[in-house]
């Protein structure tokens, strides 16, 4: 929280303020001290603030003139698309919005992994961060659903399925969630109310995230403490608000991008088919989003096995502060672990890949291999890492790389009057 | 320091466990509400008429909501089935088990690995071949290759008649 005492200047300020302190919390997130050396991979967390709000207000919308019935959620979204006055744009938003909200995700995340953000003293940050991802998969799971096409259909049944693999209560949680023999009506009803719920949990738990990233501070580049506020800090408005805003216009232009040329190249043609519970699509696959934990899910030969595999794929996450025993934070000071982030970078992405093609031949072997390093690199490199590991010297403070080699004398001495401060 | 039971741990206990079955008698219907319905329960049985179906044909019902194969058999098929040794099979059943009549075989169309609906005639035993994560079943619909742990569900069924199957 803010170093010093705030008081409103008005009178009326003064008066509201004394009872519901709502002006000193303005002030704190503006006068909020950040690190100055935050590069663009810090923007993100205001471009998933953006992600979201969009997704609610779009949504908000589209819940206007959506109908939750069997017989009629296919057709109410033909009529949103070709009846509804700008109803193309309003859903087209909604579905690409969907997939930006994971890509910004996925940056965010492994902008984490490369700076060691998840690291003391931020671990609760990071454990709300991926109940907020989880949150993030269900509701765009729950979303994908809505529309009653083909693959809303079977890729509910696939993944209600995953129950079933729960040894004794198993079929009957299906049966419950289900409600009813089958994916049907009671399903999509149900879907629909919690795809209406879920973004109002992860607004709260943004907020929760936010305010346990206020008390210890951003994390930077350099990964180290630094003093707040201090000479290696500035104030959160006007400097961040003005570059996040600029990342997020650049954002946005991608965006609309997808929106505007090409809405329908993240989704599937077969979902433009009504859902029919005698037939299933030749080939299913999830969302792009969702394609390296399929991979998973797929490579284990066994049922329960592979539920559990993908599970845990997502769950090891949460182990992170205290799998990883380097007390070095970011990336840049350890070469080692540099190396293998950007391996674990590829092997999500091969992930994905296979994730998308059939579960056979050689894709199935290079999606077991894959799968098996995921696991690797979390459970046996960075442990081991953290003990083997020579790190290079970490800078006192984030001026020092700059001014530290600085001929200038001058700049040298002042340096180290930043350090008495 | 001793620890005795006083009256006002007693009257604790007493009210937490109060509390606790209240709150289960709340908390039960709420979730039970999400059970299938006495409408969804009510159309628990389907009759089909197979007059039309000749060997070699499947035909595909719908009942509670999922597809029900009912597949004529030749008698190719029957002898394959049958002649398949119990220790090959993942799930073991014998094929007279699953279908009563040889010539009949009347089996959920859902695959057990993720409930999928598998392709006729397809796959390596000449059964059934689920696209969705490659599980292989034979001709009495068993489990043969892939993810899916057991074999194809038999419903209950019965003749009604000669021409008429009374599924559920």
């Amino acid at each position: 929280m803010s170093d010093h005492e705030y008081t409103p200047k008005s009178k009326v300020g003064k008066w509201f303020n004394d009872r519901l302190p709502l002006l000193t919390l303005a002030n704190h997130l503006t006068d909020y001290p950040t690190p100055k050396n935050l590069n663009y991979w810090w923007t993100f967390g205001g471009i998933l603030t953006f992600c979201l709000i969009t997704q609610i207000v779009t949504g908000l919308v589209l819940a206007m003139h959506y109908i939750a019935h069997a017989d009629m959620a296919f057709q109410s979204v033909e009529h949103i698309m070709r009846d509804v006055n700008y109803g193309w744009l309003i859903r087209y938003i909604h579905a690409n919005g969907a997939s930006m909200f994971f890509l910004a995700v996925y940056i965010h995340i492994f902008r984490s992994l490369f700076y060691g953000s998840y690291k003391s003293p931020r671990e609760v940050i990071w454990i709300i961060g991926i109940i907020i991802y989880l949150l993030m998969m269900a509701a765009a799971f729950l979303g994908y659903v809505l529309p009653w096409g083909q693959m809303s259909f079977w890729g509910a049944t696939v993944i209600t399925n995953l129950f079933s693999a729960i040894p004794l209560v198993g079929e009957g949680i299906v049966t419950w969630l289900w409600g009813g023999y089958s994916v049907d009506n009671p399903t999509l009803t149900r879907f629909f109310t919690l795809h209406y719920l879920i973004p109002f949990l992860i607004l709260g738990l943004v907020v929760l995230h936010i305010w346990a990233l206020h008390v210890p501070g951003n994390n930077n580049p350099v990964g180290i403490d630094i003093k707040k506020p201090s000479k290696d800090t500035v104030p959160f408005h006007p400097y961040i608000v003005i570059k996040d805003g600029f990342a997020l216009l650049m954002f946005m232009i991608v965006f609309a991008f997808f929106v505007f040329y090409t809405p329908n190249i993240l989704g599937h043609a077969d979902n433009y088919i009504e859902a029919n519970p005698l037939v299933t699509p030749a080939h299913i696959v999830p969302e792009w989003y969702l394609l390296p934990f399929y991979a998973i899910l797929r490579s284990v030969p066994d049922k329960l096995l592979g539920v559990i595999a993908m599970l845990s794929a997502i769950l090891i996450l949460a182990a992170l502060p205290w799998l990883d025993t380097s007390k070095i934070r970011s990336a840049v000071f350890r070469p080692l672990y540099k190396q293998f982030y950007w391996i674990l970078v590829a092997d999500v992405l091969i992930l994905g890949y296979v994730g998308a093609m059939p579960a056979e031949g050689l894709y199935l072997l290079i999606a077991r291999i894959a799968t098996a390093y995921y696991f690797l690199h979390f459970l046996v490199v960075l442990p081991v890492l953290g003990f083997k590991e020579r790190t290079t010297p970490v800078p006192l403070s984030i001026t020092e790389p700059i001014l530290g080699g600085s001929p200038n004398l001058a700049a040298v001495k002042k340096k180290d009057s930043f350090k008495d401060q | 320091m001793e620890k005795k039971t006083k009256r006002r741990d007693f009257l604790f206990t007493a009210t937490y466990a109060v509390g606790a079955v209240g709150a289960g008698a709340v908390i039960w219907p709420m979730i039970d509400q999400m059970n299938p319905d006495a409408s969804v329960k009510a159309l628990a049985s389907t009759e089909v008429d197979v007059s039309t179906v000749t060997p070699g044909k499947t035909i595909t019902v719908l009942w509670r909501g999922k597809p029900v194969f009912i597949r004529r058999r030749t008698p190719e098929e029957i002898a394959e089935a049958k002649s398949v040794k119990l220790e090959e099979l993942k799930h073991p059943e014998k094929d007279e088990d699953r279908a009563k009549d040889p010539e009949w075989l009347v089996m959920l169309g859902v695959c057990t690995h993720l409930g999928c609906v598998p392709l006729d005639q397809k796959g390596d035993y000449n059964g059934w071949f689920c696209p969705c994560h490659g599980s292989h079943y034979d001709t009495s619909g068993r489990i043969r290759k892939g993810p899916a742990p057991t074999n194809m569900e038999i419903p209950e069924y019965k003749f009604v008649n000669a021409n008429t199957i009374k599924i559920g």
